[in-house]
């Protein structure tokens, strides 16, 4: 273990647990080296906006004394983690990547919270997004952007940018990110790492500041598959504080990501998703991932799902629909900022310019295009025909996992783009979800996870798996096995690539 | 769809309390225009007999017993507030109605 | 703000015009806990001492639908006769307001989970009782707003106060909607038509157990809507009141909006389509906002909330748990006591009915208990200005006066001095009566030394008694009442008297 105790922030989850339950090395040790290397690197990388030092040493510290003690403790006792900044922790700053959040201190903890803190897992901080998960670049948080740690001059993804870059630079080898059109899968894909939105309803989303109600789904970030699992593991299951959470048990994903076998499974090609519009190297990547895959013994089928094409334009619709109510309860009366209070000007007026004040450019755009979507005259013809493609998008699915086990296509167009190439066209932006989105629409899992390097740029490709509903197991057998084949012909994790900070 | 101007948008800002400046609210005509054109491809899909998804997964029933529980210290609601005064919130003026 | 000669009489209004009125209802269900979290919801509490994260509406807090509320609200949905749905949901209406913590308020919008009922009720007339079917549109739930106070400038009202504060206690407590179809047909009596609805709902409510209804709490809350049409004509625009929540001011905000449409309408104007707001102090309506800059309530699903989609065996079960309807249980009374029309609306206007039935069930004689509580005890509300039903008087204690009354120890006067001093805080019926010294005198010997100093002091009466005047015996019986505080029995001491002059009837 010498090697390790060396480089302890480039270790996976389980591997640090196991040393930890091993008394090889103490979760105070591994705490450490993790919140040394953020003081080291988060600098260049701008991952997180709040570091909890002082909190994770003695949370560390309580877990090692427990472990002394001879207590039994889960699969994950005393790894870190990075906490998006969109879940609440009770007395802990949490922005959303919003001016208009600033300062404010929950007084609750989130049921995402609440069960990594029941696995004795050590949460380091708070990660830096796109303002309340607006965005695929991380350039919409008013407190700058996050870094990709593969090129320092290109985006992370968004919106959990801070999420993926902090597991890529090392800072964390576990994070939690959130996805509403694929902020979990779209930063895992550019940043060559692994990330998983479960069965929506899988995960509980009490405590997770809503940005699209019905598309919302918090989720596991890592560097292996099998950390993923054991994530995913922990904070998934029923909640009876989230009307939407599913009463059922947990799909085996760490027995799946254990197993690690897709002989006989049936995957499908979306035809949909792939071709035209997507870079060289990541049709190239995803072709030759498809190889192993029926190298591995699956069998590879293409399926066709038509609605797909209008998932962007009804999802642009949904999203901003939910979240032009979600958002407008921060309004500076209760909580957070408030701006223009004179002692003259009106409620309305002081609500108008808290609102103008504390929410940045692309959050009013998405606000004021829901209010649209919403109107009375409007609705039928935006929010109703939206949700009625949604149903379409849906029935897609279903008659391919009728031909498929699982479903995969490229996870993102492209690699990571440069910050600030596209952040003044919106349209542009948006098309960064075209593959993920489907699946938040029709609620199923779906992961990210490397598959390579674009040969013109250098920079991480991602594919995506896509499960139906509560069948979130499939992803890591899948997963699992491919990652496995990947690192066999490499000799080591795609992310052990990325260019030292 | 039609365009949508740049009064429609003043409106929209006014339900949604944003207090847009004159630049934004030409920035945004703009912008939404194009955004709204562009989702608007959702009326191209012929789903007159579909019904609509509010829900991505079904669940009905969800409901909790009627046991009161305390709630959060007053303490702890006034840490939070802007402006906090009598043990209430305080806010600005209200015009609007009676 | 309108003044009397903007409106004109209201048997002129209805000379020429037919009112056509609506109800919408609000009250407060009587769960434990709140619609969808589990802050107590006990009225009074100090302020912002009944919240969470959820009824705050705190980021990332979410609702979860209480079990009761439901069930309240498809129990009432049972008693007004109404469909169920099978399957409906809870929608967000969505505007800006500091006493709504989301800004949106979760409601139903156009899927109520109740529709199609009705409600007889029943008003005094010259003529004798008619009974009108009240037709129900809509029963919904949703979740009640915070209370503003409103702070600075001169009035203490909203206008020209310099800010507010926010109690957010009431916040997200369970309201049951209840809206009425248009009732056309009730002529002059419409404002007692609109007054008996919500008194038969809210008899109605307090039965089912679903809500205590506490009007002076704020409880139950009503918009009135009101449009006069000329006989023959489509039915004019209506006006929406506000703010209306007394059972005497429904029937005053009818009466005073029929009145101001009618001179509108009189005098060649036009009625706004509008919103106005009663004001109890003063009877009449103010002009509120009207309906062409009304708000874009933006209504969609609320998504993080599921379907609530009643299954048979629910309903069923539900509708077995329903007690014997108010309209069914006065039936069965006035049967059961053998009273006239009239008696019984008195006690039924009196609200006395549960307090009478209760007594009887305690042993009263029922003669007594209706006596009791339409009388003395009424008039005893009546002058404390409290509500019968909130006199301090336990039934136990109306059968413990009354074997009193029987066993000869009290009469009727000293009774209602009993009745005086448990209300006053006295004790108990016995403690009251050793307290105030209160027993009949029955001891022969003490009435008659009373007689003896009354004859002595009115030498003249004692004459005429003597004389065969027996009738005179009254001024000698009144001054031994007087002598003795009323604690004697009259009859008794009448024929002492008249024994000890030698004198008979």
């Amino acid at each position: 273990m010498a090697e390790m105790t060396t480089d302890l922030v480039r270790q996976p989850a389980a591997v640090l647990a196991k040393a930890m339950a091993e008394g090889e090395v103490s979760s105070e040790d591994v705490t450490r080296a993790h919140l040394e290397r953020i003081a080291e690197v988060d600098e260049q990388v701008h991952a997180f906006l709040h570091v909890l030092s002082d909190e994770a040493i003695s949370a560390a510290r309580a877990v090692d004394s427990r472990r002394a003690g001879g207590e039994a403790l889960g699969p994950l006792a005393g790894v870190p983690l990075a906490l998006k900044d969109v879940l609440t922790m009770k007395g802990v700053p949490t922005t959303c990547g919003s001016r208009i959040l600033e300062g404010w201190r929950p007084p609750y903890d989130s049921t995402v919270v609440e069960r990594l803190r029941a696995a004795d897992v050590i949460i380091l901080g708070k990660t830096n997004m796109d303002e309340f998960a607006m965005g695929s670049s991380t350039e919409h948080s008013a407190y700058g952007p996050t870094r990709n740690p593969w090129d320092l001059e290109r985006i992370p993804g968004g919106s959990g940018g801070g999420s993926s870059a902090s597991i890529a630079a090392f800072e964390a080898p576990l994070a939690i990110g959130t996805d509403t059109g694929g902020s979990i899968r779209q930063p895992a894909a550019v940043t060559g790492t692994v990330g998983v939105k479960p069965t929506y309803g899988g995960v509980s989303r009490y405590g997770l500041v809503a940005l699209a109600s019905s598309l919302d789904q918090a989720g596991p970030c890592a560097r292996t598959v099998m950390d993923a699992a054991l994530l995913h593991a922990a904070i998934a299951g029923h909640d009876p504080r989230d009307s939407t959470s599913i009463a059922a048990p947990v799909p085996d994903v760490v027995g799946a990501a254990e197993r690690g076998d897709v002989r006989g499974l049936r995957i499908g090609l979306v035809k949909e998703l792939g071709g035209e519009g997507y870079q060289a190297g990541v049709s190239q990547r995803f072709a030759e991932a498809v190889d192993i895959l029926t190298s591995l013994g699956a069998e590879v089928v293409e399926v066709s799902c038509p609605n797909f094409e209008y998932a962007l334009a009804a999802y642009y619709l949904i999203l901003p629909s939910e979240a032009s109510s979600n958002l407008a309860r921060f309004d500076g009366m209760r909580y957070g900022l408030r701006d223009g209070d004179d002692g003259q000007r009106s409620v309305e007026e002081v609500m108008a310019l808290t609102r103008e004040a504390g929410f940045g450019a692309e959050v009013k755009r998405r606000i004021m295009i829901g209010t649209y979507a919403l109107s009375s005259g409007y609705y039928d013809a935006y929010y109703g025909q939206a949700q009625k493609v949604r149903t379409l998008i849906t029935r897609d699915f279903a008659a391919a996992f009728e031909k498929a086990d699982v479903l995969i296509s490229p996870t993102a167009p492209t690699t990571a783009f440069r910050i600030g190439e596209k952040i003044d066209d919106p349209l542009a932006m948006y098309l960064n979800d075209i593959a993920t989105i489907p699946v938040n629409l029709a609620g199923n899992a779906a992961m990210s996870l490397p598959v390579g390097l674009a040969p013109e740029d250098g920079l991480p490709v991602g594919l995506q798996v896509m499960a139906p509903p509560m069948a979130d197991d499939r992803l890591y057998l899948v997963g699992a096995a491919l990652e496995a084949a990947l690192v066999d012909r490499w000799g080591h994790l795609l992310i052990e690539e990325a260019p030292e900070l | 769809m039609t365009a949508i101007t740049r009064a429609e948008v003043e409106h929209l800002a006014r339900l949604a309390r944003l207090q847009l400046s004159a630049d934004e609210l030409d920035h945004y005509a703009g912008q939404l225009d194009v955004i709204l054109q562009s989702v608007a491809r959702v009326s191209e899909v012929a789903a007159e007999d579909i019904p609509p998804t509010s829900h991505p997964i079904p669940v009905e029933n969800v409901y909790r017993e009627d046991v009161a529980r305390p709630g959060l210290d007053r303490s702890v609601v006034a840490a939070g507030a802007p402006a906090w005064e009598d043990d209430r919130f305080r806010v600005p003026r209200i015009l609007d109605e009676e | 703000m309108t003044t009397a000669h903007d409106t004109i009489a209201f048997a002129d209004a209805l000379k020429e015009f037919e009112p056509v009125i609506g109800l919408e209802t609000h009250v407060e269900l009587g769960t434990n806990s709140k619609m969808f979290c589990s802050c107590p919801t006990a009225f009074g509490a100090e302020s912002n001492t009944q919240v969470c994260p959820v009824c705050l509406g705190l980021p990332g807090s979410m609702p979860v639908v209480n079990r009761a509320a439901v069930e309240s609200t498809i129990r009432m949905g049972l008693a007004l006769n109404c469909d169920i749905a099978s399957w409906c949901r809870f929608a967000r209406k969505n505007y800006f307001y500091p006493d709504m913590p989301k800004d949106y308020q979760v409601s139903q919008y156009d899927e109520p989970l109740c529709t199609d009922g009705y409600l007889d009720v029943t008003v005094e007339t010259d003529a004798g009782p008619r009974e009108f079917r009240v037709e129900i549109e809509r029963v919904h739930m949703e979740e009640d707003t915070g209370k503003l106070t409103h702070a600075g400038g001169a009035t203490g009202r909203i206008h020209g106060a310099d800010y507010s504060l926010v109690d957010y206690n009431r916040a997200g407590i369970p309201l049951i909607e209840i809206v009425t179809k248009p009732l056309v047909g009730t002529g002059e009596l419409a404002p007692q038509v609109a007054k008996a609805y919500v008194t038969e709902l809210r008899d109605l409510m307090r039965a089912l157990g679903v809500s205590d209804v506490r009007m002076e709490e704020g409880s139950l809350r009503c918009d009135v809507n009101v449009s006069l049409n000329r006989p023959g004509d489509p039915w004019g625009t209506r006006s929406e009141t506000k703010n209306v929540n007394s059972l005497r001011s429904v029937e005053r905000a009818v009466h005073s909006e029929i009145e101001r449409q009618a001179a509108v309408l009189s005098s060649g104007g036009r009625v706004v389509q509008e919103t106005r707001h009663f004001h109890e102090d003063t009877g009449r309506s103010t002009s509120g906002r009207s309906k062409e800059q009304a708000e874009d309530y933006r209504y969609f699903p609320e998504p993080d909330l599921v379907p609530v989609a009643p299954s048979t065996e629910w309903v069923d079960e539900l509708r077995g748990t329903l007690p014997e309807l108010p309209s069914a249980r006065r039936a069965r009374l006035r049967a059961e006591w053998g009273v006239g029309e009239h008696e019984f609306q008195t006690m039924v206007n009196a609200g006395a009915l549960e307090l009478i039935e209760a007594s009887i069930a305690e042993g009263v004689d029922p003669a007594a208990a209706r006596k009791w509580w339409t009388g003395e005890l009424l008039r005893i509300a009546n002058d404390r200005e409290m509500e019968l039903a909130d006199v301090p008087v336990t039934p136990a204690q109306i059968r413990r006066v009354e074997s009193l009354v029987a066993d000869g120890s009290l009469n009727d006067k000293l009774a209602r001095q009993v009745f005086d001093g448990v209300i006053s805080g006295e004790g108990d019926v016995d403690e009251v009566v050793a307290g105030r010294g209160l027993a009949v005198v029955s001891d022969d010997s003490s009435l008659l030394a009373a007689i003896d100093t009354a004859l002595a002091e009115q030498p003249d009466v004692a004459d005429k008694i003597r004389g065969g005047k027996v009738q005179a015996a009254g001024a000698i019986v009144g001054a031994v009442m007087k002598a003795t505080r009323g604690q004697a029995d009259a009859a008794k001491v009448r024929a002492l008297l008249l024994e000890r002059l030698g004198v008979s009837e």
